[in-house]
């Protein structure tokens, strides 16, 4: 056996010393095949599925300075006496995990930095999970088979908000405090079990002496760990399930069109990762984030106007801010009014959220397995309801700032709490019908195209004397001169340019990389658009139809018959 | 409670009386005027006379009546000027909410009996007074009186029943970080921790401290405006108001070490932040690698 695996020389075998060491490797652990298959992985280009990455490497860098921040932090409530370099709180009592945050801010070198960089990478991993969430919902992204996956990425949602909670409370600040209070309270409106779910969190009265210390584990170990197992989860399940995609030329249910892992989306991905890491750099360096030394150490004495939680716990305050003051009594059982505002309404929204895979194919009765994405018009009822529960989210999360909004826009505090109660309940409604009505408007504009063709401006008088505006057929047409084009979905082309009517755009995003004098004398070449004979459309490698795309009649403008 | 009852009835009745109130004063002498001009030169040299006799009357009386100016008449020359001073100018501004006495109207303005000259620098010096309509809460604006018309204002509400008075010397000279302690624990659930003011109930806000001078701060305490609570020198020494002032004035004029400041109203900012400039560069990035397929 043993003699029989040492390789000999054989054709093929590699000669450069790097193709030598990957030969060795690959002869130990046998990658090669799986590395094959993993590099030629394919991912869609729409930009909208670089959305869930933004969230990736957000979580990288928190990661990687979070662990920074660990070397420094001291997660203790014990109390000490500040003699730092910060003049304002010298001599002030306070515990030692604010004076090792102080200390990370003026004494550590980068430590602000690092910490605001930390700060501002949370608020955009939660903001980026949300956007991605609402890609993957307004598109259906989440129907058989991806429901698990729709699922954990709703619990990696939950515990981003706990951890970013966990995290905003470990410095101890005054806003930290405040929140925590805020916290204990909701903790307390439990019914039945709050009393014993309270001394059980927090050890004793509050604040007691452990609770930081508690939130600290959750905070680097806990937390973190699940985070990390759920999100290889998430992207084991996306590769083996491989990725959704629009609708288009050449896409169906069985493939999957894009850019292989490797080199193309690697590099766009590298990009991405330096993009995201640069933005939180800039941000750290130049935007400031909770100022602890401005707040000062926390004292349950002591509050600020305009305590709030960082944005994603905002709605919750919202709902606690604008929930009529309603003592309910059930069962005997008195249920104060913030637990209907901060734990029945998120309980609500994340419930039905992490749900409505299964609410919509009960209600659907559609069980069979999608990989072609659908545009948020072509299912209006998912749209407008999407709409809505965005809507309703939107409130809540102005009511949450609704203090600041009144005292910003001089505005009164009760009247803002209005907004909020009647907001609540009248404009979701009013979201999802606008909603509907533009989807339904925007998909019967998508058949109008592919029936009566696109509008050209050409404008033609007939010898009647009646004037008609020439369309272009988007394909064969019948003896009426109506388009025979089934409606599948996709986008559908709207404008001439779309459909090579003219000459190509002029390549470039920022600025023009090319000359236009050098395009327009190449389209006289090609002779392209309505000015060519010929229909050399190439409508395909532009992602539109191929099929049905190539005019009957040459491409010439028709006049409809009818 | 009551505030929509005064804005609703005030203003119109607030006008009336200040046409009718303005007539004796200025308008006297423009009545006799066109009267002048209507009718003859006999009738308008009885005219004069007769005002001028009305005047001297008037002024004689009230000199030898009137306690106040009297009484400080005793003691120097200056102050009663300026308290006579004072006394005009809250005729003319003052008097149609505070009333004759200083007693207040219903519905209108409180007595400014024992408020003290604190309280008149505070609202008179940021322009809050003299009100311009009824409202939640004045407003703050520039000014209308000069530095001595204020002061003769003062002068004439301290000489009415007294109350605190403005302080002197030094008003930072106090212990920063205690007055940092002692800001968190007074002023901050209103003000907000940096001083940038906060909203109250039904239109009425803490101010931001941004435009606050010392001597506003201090007198801001001493006399408990709107809504806020005195802090008289019983509750904050005044030793704990300058250090209080201390801390705000070095809060304000502090940089903000990790960058640009937002506003330092803490995460509702820094929510708009990651949401519009995070969100919006990062979609724009990957809207363009997107067009780059």
């Amino acid at each position: 056996m043993a003699t029989n695996t040492v390789p000999g020389p054989r054709v093929g075998q590699p000669t450069s010393l790097a193709g030598k060491a990957a030969f060795e490797v690959d002869d130990r652990l046998i990658v090669a095949g799986p590395l094959r298959r993993t590099l030629n992985k394919v991912f869609p280009d729409h930009w909208s599925f670089l959305l869930g990455e933004i969230a990736l490497y957000s979580f990288i860098v928190l990661l990687l300075s979070g662990t920074w921040l660990t070397f420094f932090y001291d997660a203790s409530m014990k109390e000490v006496i500040y003699d730092g370099t910060y003049a304002p709180l010298r001599g002030i009592e306070m515990s030692a995990a604010y004076e090792s945050t102080l200390n990370i801010s003026f004494d550590v070198r980068g430590g602000l930095l690092i910490r605001q960089m930390h700060h501002w990478a949370a608020l955009l991993f939660v903001a980026s999970i949300v956007v991605h969430l609402l890609r993957i919902f307004f598109t259906g992204a989440f129907r058989r088979p991806r429901e698990t996956n729709w699922f954990i990425g709703v619990t990696l949602l939950v515990l981003a908000m706990l951890e970013g909670f966990a995290g905003y409370t470990l410095p101890d600040d005054l806003l930290s405090g405040g929140g925590l209070r805020i916290f204990s309270a909701v903790f307390l409106s439990i019914p039945v079990i709050g009393t014993w779910v309270y001394f059980t969190v927090f050890g004793g009265d509050f604040p007691g002496e452990v609770i930081i210390g508690r939130l600290y584990i959750l905070h680097v170990l806990i937390i973190p760990a699940i985070l990390l197992g759920l999100i290889a989860l998430h992207l084991l399940i996306l590769v083996k399930q491989k990725h959704t995609q629009f609708p288009g030329a050449g896409r169906t249910e069985h493939n999957v069109v894009g850019n292989r892992l490797f080199p193309t989306f690697a590099a766009k991905a590298t990009g991405l990762l330096f993009i995201v890491v640069g933005l939180c750099a800039a941000l750290g360096g130049l935007v400031q984030i909770n100022p602890i030394w401005l707040l000062g150490p926390y004292n349950p004495a002591q509050v600020t106007a305009g305590s709030q939680p960082d944005w994603y716990i905002g709605f919750v305050d919202g709902g606690a801010r604008i929930f009529p003051p309603w003592e309910i009594v059930l069962w005997g059982y008195h249920i104060p009014p913030v637990f209907w505002g901060a734990l029945g309404l998120p309980g609500l929204m994340f419930g039905a959220l992490a749900l409505y895979p299964v609410l919509e194919r009960v209600l659907t009765k559609d069980t069979a397995s999608h990989h072609l994405l659908q545009r948020p018009r072509d299912v209006p009822v998912r749209t407008s309801l999407g709409a809505m529960a965005v809507t309703a989210y939107v409130v809540l999360w102005i009511s949450g700032g609704n203090d600041l909004i009144a005292d910003k826009f001089d505005l009164s505090l009760n009247a803002m709490i209005w907004f909020g109660r009647i907001g609540f309940l009248v404009l979701p409604p009013i979201a999802y019908w606008a909603t509907y009505r533009i989807c339904i408007g925007l998909e019967r504009h998508d058949r109008e195209v592919l029936e009566h063709g696109i509008e050209t401006g050409v404008i033609r008088r007939l010898p009647s004397g009646e004037f008609i505006e020439v369309h272009q057929p988007l394909g064969p047409v019948d003896a009426h001169g109506h388009g025979q084009l089934a409606y599948g979905g996709a986008s559908v082309p709207k404008k001439m340019n779309q459909v090579g009517g003219a000459r190509r755009a002029i390549r470039g995003f920022f600025k023009p990389i090319e000359e236009p004098a050098e395009v327009q004398r190449q389209a006289e070449i090609e002779a392209r658009g309505l000015e060519s004979e010929q229909a050399s459309r190439e409508l395909s490698s532009s992602g539109r139809p191929s099929e049905g795309g190539r005019p009957s009649e040459g491409g010439r403008p028709q006049d409809p018959r009818d | 409670m009551s505030t929509p009852n005064a804005s609703s009835v005030t203003p119109p009745e607030g006008g009336r009386r200040g046409l009718f109130r303005r007539r004796p004063a200025a308008g006297t002498p423009a009545a006799a005027a066109r009267d002048r001009r209507r009718s003859k030169q006999h009738r308008r040299l009885a005219n004069v006379a007769g005002l001028m006799a009305a005047l001297v009357l008037t002024g004689v009386g009230y000199s030898a009546l009137a306690p106040g100016a009297s009484a400080a008449d005793d003691s120097t020359g200056n102050p009663s000027n300026a308290v006579e001073a004072g006394r005009e100018l809250y005729t003319r501004s003052c008097i149609t909410c505070h009333g004759s006495n200083l007693q207040g109207i219903e519905g209108r303005g409180p007595s400014l009996i024992g408020v003290g000259e604190a309280a008149v620098y505070f609202q008179v010096h940021t322009g809050r007074m003299p009100l311009v309509r009824q409202e939640a809460q004045a407003p703050e604006r520039p000014p209308i009186f000069s530095e001595e018309e204020i002061d003769q204002l003062m002068a004439y509400i301290q000489e009415n029943g007294g109350g605190p008075t403005l302080p002197s010397g030094d008003l930072r000279a106090g212990d920063l970080a205690e007055g940092g302690e002692l800001f968190r624990l007074n002023c901050a659930q209103c003000h907000n921790f940096a001083g940038k003011g906060g909203a109250l109930s039904s239109g009425k806000r803490a101010p931001s401290l941004e435009e606050a001078s010392d001597m506003v701060i201090y007198s801001a305490m001493l006399s408990g405006p709107e809504n806020m609570p005195v802090f008289g020198d019983n509750q904050l020494t005044p030793d704990e108001k300058r250090s209080i002032i201390n801390y705000v004035q070095t809060l304000k004029a502090q940089a903000d070490p990790g960058g640009a400041g937002i506003g330092r109203v803490g995460p509702v900012a820094e929510g708009l932040v990651i949401w519009v400039v995070g969100v919006g560069a990062l979609l724009f990035g990957i809207f363009w690698m997107g067009t780059k397929a």
